[in-house]
């Protein structure tokens, strides 16, 4: 097969420039001096400071604390729709109406929920968001349990119907353990989606109440220390491992079921 | 449908009713309660007056409709599009080329090269748009490199320069993927039967996989778009408030202008973008 | 760095106990043009039994000390006192008059905002018997414009509006808002403008010679096309970080509160000017929200805040200068410090009062002028 050499430089183009602003900023975490522009020195001690930084660890625990609500709520919901959807219904509209969350802009949808909370006078909270990142999670859990369901043997799901088995019985019996890869893989999406989300979480948080990245977001607004880079630099080893870890294991499962 | 659910027995039909009605009802409620209902609010707001410290003032008016085609603020909205469209043709421009030699690589390196270009998606948004402030501020490291062949100081943050390369960098990984995914589903015989009927190589490519990857360049375009046209966060950190776009307009209004439905007014224009560009996206991924 | 920042967040709220006092909730809606109206005062009970009462308080951050809750929950005996943070005073003015309860007992916003909560009869009137450590101020900061007499607010910290510069970089020292406002070539993107909607008219309605309090469209017109030209010459606008800017370099002059003004940072040589236009005098205060469930915890940390010994750490601290003149006797000034112009002196400031509906013309000039 012909690769022409030319193609090599957007080739490598693109990966310097998807990596280049990332090792600066994980070099600029070991800087001793106060600046996060100039580099005066090799030290740790920003990860010190980091550690002692209260703010933080409350943003992290709340980011959490609205990943998992939401991820509750998006793999319920969304594996109910994604079912219902495909074994119940042949409505396009209602298909792309259960897609919007995940194709609107984050600003529309931001808004719109802070307008709703707004008219009916709700106090905002943590739980806000929880409701807020459930609604765009669920969308994106309903997409892939879906490409799931297309893939699944209806057959097993007729007969069981025919025997007499009511929708929820079949469902729990036969569906369910088929679609485990999918919501399972659902999940995790969801869970990694509202873990970064900012827009919407901005918009709809309460008062005194903040995520990661929006703690984040607040800290580089007064002033930039290399702080913020030792937590990049934590961050992006966390994601880092875990897509390489996600990628590990989903190979060893593949060379598993090909023995 | 009807006719279908006559010729099946009573209690299939009356099962598949209540199936939909178990399965459908939660998450419906849940899309109409937290999307539909506030969309329709939002809209409604575009046609009243805002309250002075927030809120909405239920007196009808279209102060907010002359407000949005005055020159000031649809030039916002039209430099937007501009941002967000060479955004996405740079982003096709670097994408498609990286995209087609990942598909030809060795399925070993395939995988390495295809996880690299997600990795970075996967870490901190706010973060990866940061690390730009730290490459192009007064003393960053651009600068400083520049310094050392006896160029600059430049003044490379908080223009619509800076805010390109950043929302270019948020959202070339959506690109390269379906670019992937369309050049990787190609029948690699009928290149080559295009080679053997003795077309160069760029012909091949212009007259065999150009054409056939057109639906995956339509969905890479329409992945960077989106997200580059109601971006306020990149304007935000890259712009200086200098730069902004329509979505710092909107959130504005929203968060500190206190002008709810200006800021409706101004959402509505942005969805309606949005709208017509995917049912020319729709009409150009039939044709093709 | 010297601007010390930091921010404390207790432990996650507990549902307010609250004395049962006989608070009609208040709505937004009532208006009064006359501004010395203050809504009607509840009864307090001065013994009121604090460790009953729980505090929620909006504030800037950086701008009480970190052990305040803390202090106060164990001076004052509250049972929990917790901290908000807000950017700027729109988005305290936001949270504030949003429809239903904001959870907010004591707010920290700007002297003219103060007067607008007030007007939307949003604000309890203080209740001075419960504040004997209102003596301490000046008699000047007694007053100011917005509110004679402290009916409402107290004042927390004065200061007035200048130019920030880095006295090594700039070729001459800045002296009008003309230098800021029409930067010369070697200033050229190298200014900061505050962005926030009354300090972004400012330079240009002082330079232009009005009063930052006008409502006259002609002359608000005038300063936007002054402001629209400066857009080109300007680095950014920046509300929070241009302090940081200068520290580094990247910006060499800035539109900048005294008190955020880095002057006594000891690596680089940073000045402040009050340019010869004249300027603003603002007022940051403290108010105590009418729908507050626990107003005597909220009257006694006023009182606890306006001690010499507490209300001097926003001097010291945060380089601000505090309305009490028990407190400033106390500090200590360091070289370079803005601390020592006098009550007098800043009172030569044009004090911002509340515009009513015409403070929209100002949310519409920032937006018009960032948005160009």
């Amino acid at each position: 097969m012909r690769r022409p050499k030319l193609l090599y430089v957007p080739f490598w183009l693109t990966y310097v420039f998807l990596y280049l602003p990332i090792a600066v900023l994980v070099a600029m975490s070991f800087n001793s001096g106060e600046s996060a522009y100039t580099f005066e020195g090799f030290s740790l001690k920003w990860y010190g400071v980091l550690a002692e930084d209260e703010r933080i660890k409350d943003g992290l625990i709340n980011t959490l604390i609205v990943a998992t609500g939401a991820t509750v709520i998006a793999t319920v919901l969304g594996t109910m729709l994604a079912v219902g959807l495909a074994r119940y219904s042949r409505s396009k509209i209602l298909d792309a109406v259960s897609l919007m969350p995940a194709v609107l802009p984050d600003l529309v949808l931001a808004l719109g929920l802070l307008v709703l909370y707004g008219t009916i006078q709700l106090t905002l909270g943590l739980y806000s968001v929880v409701l807020a990142h459930g609604l765009f999670a669920m969308a994106f859990v309903a997409a892939v349990v879906r490409t799931r369901l297309t893939g699944t043997d209806t057959s097993l799901e007729e007969a069981s119907r025919d025997l007499g088995a009511g929708p929820v019985v079949t469902f729990m019996k036969v569906t369910l353990p088929q679609l485990m890869p999918g919501i399972v893989a659902g999940a995790l999406l969801a869970f990694t989606l509202s873990l970064d989300e900012f827009v919407i979480a901005f918009f709809t948080i309460g008062n005194g109440e903040a995520t990661l990245p929006i703690v984040i977001y607040s800290m580089i607004r007064f002033g930039v220390t290399p702080k913020i880079n030792a937590l990049a630099a934590i961050l992006l080893l966390v994601s880092f491992t875990a897509v390489i870890a996600g990628q590990r294991l989903t190979k060893i499962g593949e060379s598993r079921a090909q023995d | 449908m009807k006719s279908e659910v006559k010729t099946q027995p009573v209690s299939r039909s009356r099962g598949r009713r209540l199936g939909a009605f178990v399965f459908l009802s939660p998450g419906l409620t849940y899309l109409v309660v937290f999307m539909l209902v506030p969309l329709a609010l939002v809209m409604s707001y575009t046609v009243f007056q805002r309250g002075r410290f927030g809120g909405v003032v239920y007196e009808f008016t279209t102060e907010n409709f002359e407000r949005l085609i005055d020159p000031l603020y649809l030039s916002v909205v039209g430099e937007s599009l501009k941002i967000a469209a060479i955004t996405t043709v740079l982003a096709l421009l670097i994408g498609y080329p990286t995209a087609y030699l990942i598909a030809q690589l060795p399925p070993r390196w395939k995988t390495m090269a295809l996880v690299a270009i997600v990795l970075p998606f996967w870490t901190s948004f706010i973060i990866r748009v940061y690390a730009w402030t730290i490459l192009l501020s007064g003393p960053g490291l651009l600068n400083s490199a520049l310094a050392k062949l006896g160029l600059g100081p430049f003044e490379l943050l908080y223009n619509q320069g800076t805010i390109m390369a950043g929302l270019l960098y948020s959202y070339l990984p959506l690109m390269v993927l379906p670019l992937y995914a369309a050049i990787e589903r190609l029948d690699p015989q009928l290149r080559e039967a295009s080679a053997n009927l003795g077309a160069s190589g760029f012909t091949t490519f212009r007259k065999v996989t150009l054409p056939l990857t057109v639906p995956g360049v339509l969905t890479g375009c329409m992945f960077v778009f989106v997200p580059s046209f109601g971006n306020f966060v990149v304007p935000d950190m890259l712009g200086g408030n200098k730069s902004i776009m329509v979505g710092n307009l909107i959130r504005n209004q929203f968060l500190s202008a206190r002008d709810w439905p200006f800021g409706a007014t101004l959402a509505l224009a942005l969805i309606a973008v949005l709208v017509l560009l995917l049912i020319a996206q729709a009409w150009a991924a039939r044709r093709a | 760095m010297s601007r010390t920042r930091f921010t404390r967040r207790l432990p996650a709220a507990v549902a307010a106990a609250g004395l049962a006092l006989a608070v009609a909730a208040c709505g937004g809606e009532s208006s009064s043009s006359d501004d010395t109206t203050v809504a009607a005062a509840d009864q307090l009970k001065p013994n009121a039994d604090l460790s009953k009462q729980t505090l929620q308080i909006t504030v800037w951050e950086g701008y009480t000390p970190k052990e305040l809750p803390q202090q106060a929950m164990e001076k004052l005996k509250i049972k929990d006192v917790q901290v908000q943070l807000h950017d700027t005073n729109e988005i305290a003015m936001t949270k504030l008059t949003a429809p239903g309860d904001s959870g907010i007992d004591v707010a920290f916003v700007s002297g003219q905002y103060a007067q607008a909560l007030n007007e939307q009869g949003l604000l309890e009137p203080i209740h001075h018997e419960l504040v004997p450590n209102l003596a301490n101020l000046y008699p000047e900061a007694t007053q100011l414009s917005y509110d004679k007499g402290n009916k409402y607010s107290v004042p927390y910290t004065w200061g007035t509006t200048g130019i920030c510069y880095r006295s090594d970089l700039v070729k001459s020292a800045p002296t009008s808002w003309n230098d800021l406002l029409k930067p010369p070539a070697w200033a050229d993107k190298k200014v900061t403008m505050l962005a926030t909607e009354r300090w972004l008219a400012l330079p240009a309605l002082k330079s232009l010679g009005y009063s930052i309090n006008t409502d006259k469209d002609e002359e608000l017109e005038k300063a936007k096309e002054l402001l629209l030209a400066q857009k080109p010459h300007l680095l950014r606008y920046d509300d929070t970080g241009f302090g940081d800017r200068l520290l580094s370099g990247e910006a060499i002059m800035a539109e900048a509160w005294d008190g955020w003004c880095p002057t006594t940072d000891a690596k680089q040589n940073i000045k402040f000017v009050v340019p010869k236009e004249g300027s603003d005098l603002w007022v940051d205060t403290m108010v105590i929200m009418k729908s507050s469930k626990n107003k005597e915890a909220a009257h006694a940390l006023i009182n606890y805040i306006l001690d010499p010994t507490i209300h001097s750490w926003a001097a010291e601290n945060i380089n601000y200068k505090v309305p009490n003149k028990a407190a400033m006797e106390q500090v200590k000034i360091a070289k370079g410090s803005l601390l020592n112009t006098t009550p007098a002196e800043l009172l030569d400031g044009e004090a911002a009062i509340d515009l009513g509906q015409a403070s929209t013309k100002y949310t519409r000039l920032s937006q018009d002028v960032t948005a160009s």
